[in-house]
């Protein structure tokens, strides 16, 4: 399974970057749910069944359309380039010192065991995810619900056309 | 061994739906002439034979195939070329988690009778749904035209919005057989409540099955839903630019989506491959009779079909003087093979009893067509609809989603919940 | 290509959230810059269903569930600030909201 981790990761990767250098706001939205749906598939290698199926249903089904609306609705188009406040090399070296560091920490300090850990059998699925929410974490399931109505009231509220 | 079983099992998903669009266009040319009182198609022939209109699929192919596909100026030739592709191929691949037969119990081993034995089942459905969105979407904006911008929003809009309810109509029906799996959903539909009535998901979920009808006809922009694409409205919608193959994609896209929404509402709620009063275990039992009842059903059903031709062939003699008059022989004549050799079939194996295997299959054979009636009907279901309502203004059509569907399914699960509370006591 | 192991989807999570990174620094669009955002939140997801993974424990999904419904939340709130933006200085460019500056 390890060449499906390989072709999951590449795509991931391939539409971040695309995502960050395309001009086209339309083009980084499509790059960007591309990456959404390889890692998607990361999680059900994980053997996370229901965050695998909520990623798709929520982040690429959802999240991006919303935001694929908002390009179309305010009509965005190819921008200009602009001049960026630091050199785009040294920026890139720093990216990689960093993404470098961040290995060789996991290498170094990872007293987590390296090979596949047994788990249950029904691990990821509804069920035990449910168990957990209503159980140890039922005090931010209620909280979030009302920050989503939050968030709902505060978008209407926002966007209305002052009349 | 696992690999051609997968790979038939894909097979099937494939060229059912398949059948059924092609069948589907037929349907929906005749059904509507039908229901509108005319005659409909009636001239497409080969070396003139009519065939009541089934001749028009081949033109329809040929003439889509050989038109222009034409790129109008101005657009991003990528996102236009990929749009047809996004939704047809979301659509057909929700098909994965259909079972259309129980399990297969042969020589030992189980064969589940659906493509991917997901864990989340439904949830699968759903997720797919949520992302054809972007066929419709791209194609407008791609167009590089105003009215296919404005159908494609709607649209997107449209369907983002039925989401809601179709998903929270589901969840009285996980709540009431405590299961996302699409099999155990079907197998749980064939217990008996009160001694006679199947528990099927409509007996249960009343007000879940209107919902899940509306939310279906709005996902798959199907009168009365179907703004997006009215033609008397905004052109044709988000599909304006689109000529030849790729219209053609867009064009199967749609009945490909009827026949999905088709297969999910025979399965969730009209207790999908179960044979009603019939559980598996009954039919593998009384196998011999299931098949002497099939071969029955299809013999003289073939024959009833030939002896029609007959008698139309002896009706229209002289009348055309042409090839028309040959037609009722040109499909009597098969028909009236096929009813002799289902009914020497029947009197030739009565009374013997099947093998283990046999038995078996008996059972997945008539599961099946159960399940394919079940979605034919429910096809039809779809198209009478269609010619028989005035389709939604834009403003109405929101708010009966938001305001109308989205309480009335909470007030389901509510009710739902509570019934399921007082039963348990 | 041997065994995949905790640490490549640890550092697949960390090159993830560096070119997030890297799009919310150097991109002057303010859609861009959110859907950054996005993917960072992606990354850190990625982190915490590992970790569940590879201790048998379920509270990795459950954390990841909470992000998601906060992601969407925020995306929502964003996207509307941004379209008032956009009503009253028709730019996403970030680098044209410059009215509090000097």
């Amino acid at each position: 399974m390890a060449i499906a981790f390989y072709i999951l990761a590449f795509l991931s990767i391939l539409g971040g970057v695309l995502m960050v250098t395309r001009k086209n706001p339309l083009s980084s939205a499509f790059s960007l749910i591309l990456s959404l749906v390889a890692v998607a598939g990361l999680f059900a290698m994980l053997l996370a069944e229901f965050i695998f199926i909520l990623q798709i249903l929520v982040y690429a089904g959802a999240i991006m359309v919303l935001v694929i609306f908002t390009i179309m609705l305010l009509n965005l188009k190819r921008e200009e380039i602009r001049e960026t406040p630091v050199g785009k090399f040294q920026v890139v070296f720093l990216i990689i010192v960093c993404a470098a560091c961040a290995f060789g920490f996991i290498e170094i300090f990872s007293d987590i065991p390296a090979a596949d850990v047994a788990t249950a059998e029904d691990f990821g699925s509804i069920e035990q995810v449910g168990r957990l929410m209503l159980g140890d974490y039922l005090f931010p399931f209620e909280v979030i619900s009302v920050l989503l109505l939050v968030a709902i009231v505060g978008v209407v509220l926002l966007a209305k056309r002052v009349i | 061994m696992d690999y051609l079983i997968i790979i038939l099992k894909a097979l099937f998903i494939w060229i059912v739906p398949l059948i059924f669009l092609l069948v589907l266009i037929w349907v929906e040319r005749k059904g509507s002439s039908f229901i509108q009182d005319r005659t409909g198609p009636n001239r497409a022939a080969i070396a003139g034979v009519r065939l009541a209109g089934l001749v028009h699929l081949i033109a329809d192919v040929v003439k889509l195939l050989w038109k222009e596909m034409m790129i109008p100026a101005g657009v991003n030739r990528l996102f236009f070329m990929i749009a047809p592709f996004i939704g047809f191929t979301f659509v057909l691949l929700s098909f994965a988690v259909i079972p259309w037969a129980d399990t297969l119990v042969v020589a030992g081993r189980e064969i589940p009778m659906q493509l991917a034995t997901l864990n989340v089942g439904v949830l699968f459905i759903l997720a797919i749904t949520s992302l054809e969105v972007y066929g419709a979407v791209l194609a407008g904006w791609a167009s590089n035209n105003k009215f296919a911008l404005l159908g494609g929003l709607r649209s997107t809009a449209q369907m983002i919005s039925y989401e809601i309810p179709l998903g929270l109509a589901i969840v009285g029906i996980f709540m009431t057989f405590e299961t996302v799996q699409l099999n155990e959903i079907v197998r749980g539909q064939g217990e008996l409540l009160w001694g006679f009535l199947p528990k099927w998901g409509v007996v249960v979920q009343p007000l879940g099955f209107i919902l899940f009808l509306t939310a279906a006809f709005a996902e798959a922009n199907r009168n009365p839903f179907d703004l997006p694409e009215g033609e008397s409205e905004i052109v044709a919608g988000f599909h304006t630019e689109y000529s030849g193959m790729r219209f053609a994609l867009f064009y199967m896209t749609e009945y490909v989506a009827i026949v999905l929404m088709a297969a999910i509402i025979a399965t969730l709620y009209f207790g999908g491959w179960q044979v009603p009063w019939m559980t598996t275990e009954k039919l593998v039992a009384h196998a011999s009779i299931v098949r002497s009842v099939l071969f029955a059903t299809f013999g003289v059903g073939a024959a009833v079909f030939a002896w029609w031709m007959w008698v139309f062939t002896k009706r229209v003699r002289g009348r055309f003087g042409d090839m028309r008059e040959k037609e009722g022989i040109v499909l009597g004549v098969p028909c009236a093979i096929a009813a002799v050799v289902l009914l020497y079939l029947l009197f030739r194996y009565y009374g013997a009893q099947p093998s283990e295997a046999g038995a078996g299959v008996v059972a997945l054979v008539s599961q099946t067509v159960m399940f394919l009636v079940k979605m034919a009907f429910f096809c039809w279901f779809f198209i009478w609809v269609r010619w028989s309502l005035p389709r939604f203004r834009y403003d109405q059509l929101m708010r009966l989603g938001w305001k109308t569907m989205i309480p009335l399914s909470f007030v389901n699960i509510f009710v739902t919940g509570l019934v399921i509370l007082l039963i348990s006591r | 290509m041997g065994e995949v192991t905790i640490q490549h989807y640890l550092s697949l999570s960390a090159i993830l959230f560096f070119i997030g990174v890297y799009g919310v620094l150097f991109r002057r669009n303010l859609i861009i810059m959110f859907m950054s955002i996005e993917l960072m939140l992606n990354a850190v997801n990625l982190s915490f269903v590992t970790f569940a993974r590879y201790s048998a424990t379920m509270d990795g999904h459950v954390i990841a569930f909470f992000v998601m419904a906060l992601a969407a939340a925020e995306a929502g709130i964003g996207l509307a600030i941004l379209v008032m933006v956009f009503r009253n200085r028709t730019t996403v460019q970030a680098d044209d909201l410059t009215l509090m500056r000097d």
